[in-house]
């Protein structure tokens, strides 16, 4: 893939996924704590939402970065704008916002936040692959 | 490697007059959290007052500082 294929592709996968995760590793295996708490804050709404592994190719990121002006992993996007990365999805997990962005209801005993941040788990390899939790 | 002093004094000097709090997160010199109380992020979103918080450090963020966590308010 070239890099405007990369960009082209993150820009399809932003416009055609109403909740769009750029993570580290996938929602079954994050490689990265902050992918991981993120993942799991939209687990435990219950949303469906698509998710790209940033880690097969370092241009993903690259190129996910210049297009969105924001420079760590991971980006959520709902509704084809960034809502943020780690610390503004879990904060707004907590305050009920993101339920209510999401148009879902926060669970009656909303599980914990997903756990603390830790060290990064080892990276796994593989081709890029959207997986698409709409279908 | 950066120190929480250097993040500290970085993100005043960017945003005068700002409370700002780093933590080494894990020791190692490249996980911090930030948290900055500034009059700047006055009618801002989340996502414009982080970014003025991310713009200190440009492609350093990423790079030789692994990760920045940033919690952002105002007084």
């Amino acid at each position: 893939m070239t890099d405007t294929e990369i960009r082209e592709f993150i820009g399809q996968a932003i416009q055609e996924n109403d909740v769009m995760l750029f993570m580290k590793g996938t929602p079954e295996q994050p490689a990265c704590g902050f992918s991981l708490r993120t993942s799991g804050a939209l687990n435990a709404l219950g949303v469906k939402y698509a998710a790209l592994d940033v880690l097969p190719d370092p241009r993903i990121r690259q190129e996910l970065s210049e297009l969105s002006g924001w420079p760590t992993i991971p980006q959520l996007f709902v509704g084809g704008e960034l809502v943020g990365g780690c610390d503004i999805v879990i904060e707004m997990y907590e305050t009920g916002e993101l339920a209510e962005k999401l148009g879902v209801e926060m669970p009656d005993e909303p599980k914990e936040a997903p756990p603390a941040a830790g060290a990064d788990m080892p990276a796994q390899q593989g081709p890029i692959a959207l997986e698409n939790r709409l279908d | 490697m950066p120190s929480t002093q250097d993040l500290e004094q970085r993100i005043t000097s960017a945003l005068p007059g700002a409370q700002v709090s780093v933590e080494d997160l894990t020791g190692g010199g490249d996980h911090f959290r930030a948290e900055v109380v500034s009059e700047r992020f006055a009618g801002l979103s989340r996502i414009e007052a982080h970014k003025l918080v991310y713009g200190v450090f440009g492609d350093e963020v990423g790079g030789a500082i692994h990760a920045l966590s940033i919690k952002t308010s105002t007084p």
